[in-house]
């Protein structure tokens, strides 16, 4: 069937409410007012308020009640707003879940899952974040960037099934982002698997969340010119899945890194990393990446259009890589 | 001292309003009620705590406890008697100062001692240490290390029972300094709203580390601050076993029976530093001489004797034992291995990773693939 991935989202909850008595949802406007992305509208009148719970403005303690009730049997799925408005939740994520198990010797888990929203448009600094980075360099945390409405209802699917505590970044800006989901209830996509979205010869763009649509969008044009390239989405940021990614390089011997994260220190650094420990035989050129601007983001339209990463600068670093200074493929 | 009765009195200026004021702490019952057995047996878990804590604070001056060492001299009557009013299917959940209250909850003190010395007996495997004490079988949540973090959890564990239409309570333990914290006022508030089946009994031992209360808030009666979120709350004498008993009792019954959460102030006391590395610039030596005279081993031991309910060969047959029982929780963490390097990467994860990848990678352990 084809379904938006807010739609995706949306089936995806029903269907594991409906499932699985144990699974609730918590969170900011979620019930009454629909949900601020209109995710959860109409889940108050199917499930009632004990299961689709409106909280107070209160991050910490969502997130921390979120914990309680997983460690108490329950599994919640828990909504912040907006991934900017989740640093005070931090504290419950980064020292309490994602310490539980391990710390404690595995006498409890954390079955949680916590949604969340990155991207946002003409919204400026505080309200445009891709702050995922933050958690994936958490072990005991899983986070989850789903690209396509298959994978927002496969994964969530498997994150509210799965024992560990999940971070689950959806993206704003690709709510409305049509495409086919299957029509089966038990249709998952593991956790840390990343997947070759595009494949292609000449060059391998990695990325993920709104990335991959860059990237695919970048392949589309590239191709117009007789450039094959690959195009992996890694899907889960931690557990990382580096197979797909060095299987690629291994081929191509062209990397090209593309997220909506600032580049220092983010998912492009990790995974370039990784390539030069693990695939630095193969590589035929420097890896290179494609991220935000290195500022918090401007309001003003064209200040904010050149901050965020643009098919042009995929297709310019590809040209450096395939060709030296690669004019032909920029004019 | 505080007195337990006025301040719930003052803190009750409209009842019935709300539905939050109608309750007030139980008072102690009469000693001659109790049967002497169980009076004793009291008074032995708080020696073994004392002794406990002695003998781990002697370990950790000879290099064989490592990082911090929160001791709880002078607070025991708040564990065992707190811990006493519970059942055995309600919850625990506290701060990083937590040998005690693992102690009254019926941990095995070898396994709890184990774990001071980081070993593969210990409660939690030697992974967690001194502050992360937990113990899944009798629903003890932990040992939290994050001043304040705790608190929204234990609003989750009753939503859980509420969730579940459970008569069952979480008793949540934290200290003065957590009442400053963010966490407590989002789970106070959370927990109110939904009138979650939480006791908040706040240790008020006077100092967030060396920084005495009155320095670091303007309101001090902390149970005052249950009235902001419609709370019903009180202040009693947290060296007054009897009393602590009574009082988590019945915020028990009253959160037992739905009608929300409860918030206690405790009074108390801790006779050495915040931790073993604490100089203790910040308080009087007369002050602590005054706290000492409260103490509530000796305290109960007195009215024990005074009441007429035990003898003084018991009480002395009851040092022995505690003192046994510490020796020997001693004597068995001195003889655990510590943990095995092998197990370094193990559980990160409860899943399996290598089932969701069938090119395998970490067996569920680790926080990357190989």
């Amino acid at each position: 069937m084809e379904l938006t991935y807010r739609e995706a989202v949306r089936r995806a909850l029903m269907e594991e409410m409906e499932r699985d008595e144990r699974v609730f949802i918590m969170g900011e406007d979620v019930g009454a007012y629909g949900g601020s992305y209109a995710v959860t509208k109409g889940l108050l009148a199917r499930f009632g308020p004990e299961r689709v719970r409106d909280t107070p403005i209160s991050e910490a303690a969502i997130a921390g009640a979120g914990i309680g009730a997983a460690l108490g049997g329950l599994r919640p799925v828990v909504e912040i707003m907006s991934i900017n408005f989740i640093l005070p939740a931090a504290d419950q994520l980064i020292n309490g879940a994602a310490k539980i198990h391990y710390m404690f010797n595995g006498q409890f888990h954390v079955p949680l899952v916590v949604r969340t929203v990155n991207g946002g448009r003409r919204l400026a600094a505080t309200h445009s974040q891709n702050l995922e980075v933050l958690f994936a360099f958490i072990p005991g945390l899983k986070v989850v960037t789903p690209a396509s409405p298959a994978d927002a209802y496969g994964l969530l699917k498997a994150a509210i099934r799965d024992p560990d505590p999940v971070l689950f970044v959806e993206s704003a800006l690709l709510y409305s982002m049509k495409g086919p989901v299957p029509d089966d209830p038990d249709f998952l996509v593991p956790l840390g698997q990343s997947l070759v979205r595009r494949e292609g010869r000449d060059l391998t763009l990695v990325a993920h969340s709104r990335g991959v649509v860059v990237a695919l969008e970048a392949a589309e044009r590239l191709a117009a010119q007789g450039v094959e390239a690959e195009v992996v989405d890694l899907r889960t940021l931690r557990p990382l899945d580096m197979g797909p990614v060095l299987a690629s390089v291994r081929k191509t011997g062209r990397v090209v890194i593309v997220g909506d994260d600032w580049q220092s220190y983010g998912v492009g650094a990790e995974i370039a990393a990784r390539l030069a420990e693990e695939a630095f035989e193969a590589l035929r050129g420097p890896v290179l990446r494609v991220g935000g601007a290195e500022v918090p983001m401007p309001y003003a339209a064209n200040l904010e259009r050149l901050a965020l990463p643009q098919v042009d600068g995929v297709i310019r670093r590809a040209a450096r890589l395939l060709e030296g200074d690669g004019a032909w493929l920029v004019r | 001292m505080g007195g337990g009765e006025g301040m719930a009195q003052a803190n009750n200026p409209e009842p019935g309003r709300d539905g939050w004021t109608g309750w007030t702490p139980d008072p102690p019952p009469d000693l001659r009620d109790e049967p002497p057995e169980r009076l004793l047996e009291y008074y032995r878990q708080m020696q073994v705590i004392r002794h406990f804590e002695e003998r781990a604070a002697q370990a950790y001056t000879q290099g064989r406890i490592g990082g911090f060492l929160h001791l709880a001299n002078g607070e025991e009557a708040l564990a065992v008697g707190g811990l006493a009013a519970l059942e055995p299917e309600d919850d625990l959940i506290t701060h990083y100062r937590d040998h005690g209250v693992a102690l009254a909850r019926g941990s095995d003190p070898g396994r709890v001692m184990a774990e001071l010395f980081g070993r593969a007996d210990g409660v939690s495997g030697g992974r967690g240490g001194s502050m992360h004490l937990a113990d899944a079988g009798r629903r003890f949540w932990g040992g939290h290390a994050i001043v304040g973090i705790h608190l929204p959890i234990a609003a989750g564990l009753a939503l859980a029972h509420q969730y579940r239409k459970e008569p069952r309570v979480v008793l949540c333990i934290f200290g003065d300094g957590a009442t400053n914290t963010g966490a407590f006022h989002e789970a106070l508030n959370l927990a109110a709203t939904w009138e979650l089946p939480v006791i908040f009994l706040c240790q008020n031992n006077l100092y967030g580390m060396g920084t005495a209360i009155e320095r670091a808030m303007r309101v001090t009666e902390l149970h005052r601050r249950g009235a902001a979120y419609g709370i019903p709350s009180a202040r009693i004498n947290g060296m007054r076993l009897l009393e602590v008993r009574a009082a988590v009792a019945s915020a028990a019954r009253w959160a037992r029976e739905g009608k929300g959460p409860v918030f206690l102030e405790a009074l108390t006391y801790r006779y050495r530093g915040h931790s073993m590395a604490d100089p203790e610039l910040y308080r009087t030596k007369e002050e602590l001489k005054a706290w000492r005279a409260w103490d509530p081993i000796q305290l109960f031991a007195q009215e024990l004797l005074e009441a007429g309910v035990v003898t003084p060969e018991a009480l002395r047959r009851a040092d022995q034992e505690a003192e046994q029982v510490v020796e020997a929780a001693i004597a068995f963490a001195e003889q655990s291995p510590e943990p095995d390097p092998a197990t370094l990467h193990h559980g990160v994860y409860r899943a399996p990773l290598a089932a969701a990848l069938p090119a395998g990678g970490g067996n569920g352990v680790g926080a990357h693939l190989p």
